[in-house]
């Protein structure tokens, strides 16, 4: 539940971030959208190390320049994604043949070179990608990035239902913390462990109906401001030297760094 | 899950609404032949029934709503208004029935055109009963842009335009706040100043004062009062008998999905039994304790909603 909360804060960030002006966010969202999608290519393609670490530096890099929080993104992304990637790739530690580098000590399992080689590899790439789609996400208002989707002609279908999504989570997560909120302040009683899995368990089942519910009223109140389909901002996308630039040179560094440690 | 949409797929409400940009000129006209004759009505509701995936909401609903009338639709919970509302405002369909706008069918054929859909949706809009519904932008003032973006208006007219409701509704100060952490009273005004924003010819209002505090509801219903002008139309759900005379100058009676009643408020508020029978007379008795004296004898065992 904490971490359903989170999430509700994290986007109320995102939308706070984004309103600021610093590096990141003062550059056209095509740009932005075109550069990202190159680097999570690049770091897809990696099959080295090196360049996914530099990679990941210019992630850093633009964060900072950006003042987008660090911790927020230890937290919030580093950390998940080390852990799920972490939980994938473990096996492969083990079960890749090869050269033993290191024996668990009481059951004796050996980890191979290869092994870890294949494991990091897997969870750097996941930790660049991920690390570049939250810059953009936190940097680039929602409404921006839907229309600059749609410029880069992903199909309309595809980001009304990614519009939808987003709202869908939103209204979810805001009744979630409200039922919550309403159960608590009628609760008296210290719930045992057991009491509040049932209790949370029969109150997602209420949460999904009631979000769908929800949901379709909010498209309903988008059709009937004349939504169609199409995002409109009342911001003009405009590339200056800047937006150039970086469209560029960000995906010639990242492909020219794992090309070149190839 | 599949009772959770009321209306249609979601997959076929996209497939309605996909299509590529239009030309400038198309954007604002007025649907052809659609000039409309002074008694042509705004609505005509024909023997209209709608279910929603086995409960029945209407159940062979007639009625018109005239040009620059003012309508209350008044009924207990569940009687079918925001049904209606919805029904009106071309968000659903009708399973039986017709629904005609200034004479022209209102179906999703229609509403799939351009054209068509354009100028509806531009001359009728609609205020959610729950404004969480209607508030989806990151901003106050991306959420009252968005009507007259959809509808592709040039940049400066928008700037002028939200500014201009923004004051109206005295909501200016509020401008960069995400809509979302506004106290309900505010976003209840976020919510019509988005909608009035494109200067509707047509409102539909689901139950504008409900879970509002006294003086926010009070400052709803002043606005609405002098919210008209001759050929406003406005069509509103509500249970708020006390200002009804002010704000209506016909009713409708709603229960179980049927019309029960019909006529002048202060025809309606004298009609003792249809107000017990409609479970409407409890809300009047409680609204005049407020200190008012009040000629209606109570004698009506109430069932309360859950
Ligand atoms: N999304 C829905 N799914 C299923 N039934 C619904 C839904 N919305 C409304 N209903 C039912 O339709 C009937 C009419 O509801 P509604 O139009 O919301 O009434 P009112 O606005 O007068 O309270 C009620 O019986 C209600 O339970
Ligand atoms: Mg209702």
């Amino acid at each position: 539940m904490a971490s359903l909360l989170d999430t509700v804060e994290h986007a109320q960030v995102a939308e706070r971030v984004s309103a600021g002006r610093s590096w990141l966010q003062g550059l056209d969202p095509r740009a932005k959208v075109a550069s990202t999608l190159a680097v999570i290519l690049a770091a897809t393609l990696s099959r080295r190390l090196t360049p996914l670490v530099v990679l990941l530096a210019m992630g850093l890099a633009t964060a900072l320049a950006s003042s987008i929080p660090l911790r927020r993104l230890a937290f919030r992304v580093w950390l998940p994604t080390l852990l799920f990637t972490g939980a994938i790739v473990l096996p492969a530690l083990f079960l890749t043949p090869g050269e033993v580098a290191y024996r668990l000590p009481e059951l004796g399992w050996a980890v191979t070179v290869p092994g870890s080689r294949t494991a990091a590899l897997l969870v750097a790439r996941v930790l660049t990608a991920a690390t570049f789609a939250t810059l953009l996400l936190l940097s680039t208002p929602w409404n921006h990035f839907l229309k600059a989707l749609r410029i880069l002609r992903v199909p309309t279908v595809f980001v009304v239902i990614l519009s939808m999504t987003y709202r869908y989570l939103l209204v979810m997560l805001e009744t979630a913390s409200a039922m919550f909120e309403s159960r608590r302040s009628r609760l008296v009683a210290r719930l045992s462990g057991r009491e509040w899995r049932s209790l949370t368990t029969a109150t997602a089942g209420v949460l999904l109906e009631k979000s769908l519910v929800m949901s379709n009223e909010v498209h309903q109140a988008m059709l009937a401001r004349g939504f169609r389909g199409e995002a409109y901002t009342i911001d003009e996308f405009r590339m200056r030297p800047a937006d150039w630039v970086w469209t560029l040179a960000i995906p010639v560094l990242a492909f020219a760094a794992v090309w070149l440690r190839r | 899950m599949a009772s959770a949409f009321p209306c249609r797929s979601l997959g076929e409400r996209m497939a309605m609404s996909s299509f590529d940009v239009l030309p400038e000129s198309q954007t604002l006209s007025v649907p052809p032949g659609s000039e409309p004759s002074p008694q042509m009505p705004v609505f005509e509701v024909r023997d209209v029934f709608y279910r929603y995936e086995g409960v029945t909401a209407l159940e062979g609903l007639s009625l018109h709503i005239g040009r620059g009338q003012r309508v209350a639709l008044l009924g207990a919970n569940g009687s079918g208004k925001s049904t209606l509302l919805r029904l009106l405002d071309g968000l659903c369909f009708p399973e039986k029935g017709s629904i005609a706008f200034f004479g022209e069918p209102l179906n999703p054929n229609r509403l799939a055109q351009d054209e068509f859909s354009f100028a509806f949706r531009r001359r009728v809009g609609i205020v959610f009963q729950n404004p969480d519904v209607q508030l989806f932008n990151p901003s106050v003032f991306d959420e009252v842009a968005f009507g007259p973006l959809q509808l592709r208006w040039p940049k400066e007219r928008i700037l002028q335009r939200v500014s201009e409701t923004l004051e109206q509704l005295g909501i200016s100060h509020l401008k960069a706040r995400p809509p979302h952490r506004l106290s309900a009273g505010e976003k209840k005004r976020v919510a019509l100043a988005s909608v009035l924003v494109l200067d509707p010819e047509i409102l539909l209002l689901d139950e504008p004062t409900a879970s509002l505090d006294p003086q926010s509801a009070s400052q709803m219903i002043d606005f609405l009062v002098g919210w008209r002008g001759g050929s406003k139309t406005v069509v509103m759900a509500t249970h708020d008998l006390d200002s009804l005379e002010d704000i209506a100058d016909h009713c409708f009676v709603l229960a179980n999905g049927r019309l029960v009643g019909e006529g002048s408020p202060q025809q309606i508020l004298g009609d003792q039994a249809l107000l017990a029978r409609t479970h409407l007379l409890h809300v009047h008795r409680h609204l005049h304790d407020s200190g008012e004296i009040h000629s209606h004898p109570h004698r009506h065992r109430h069932c309360h909603e859950p």
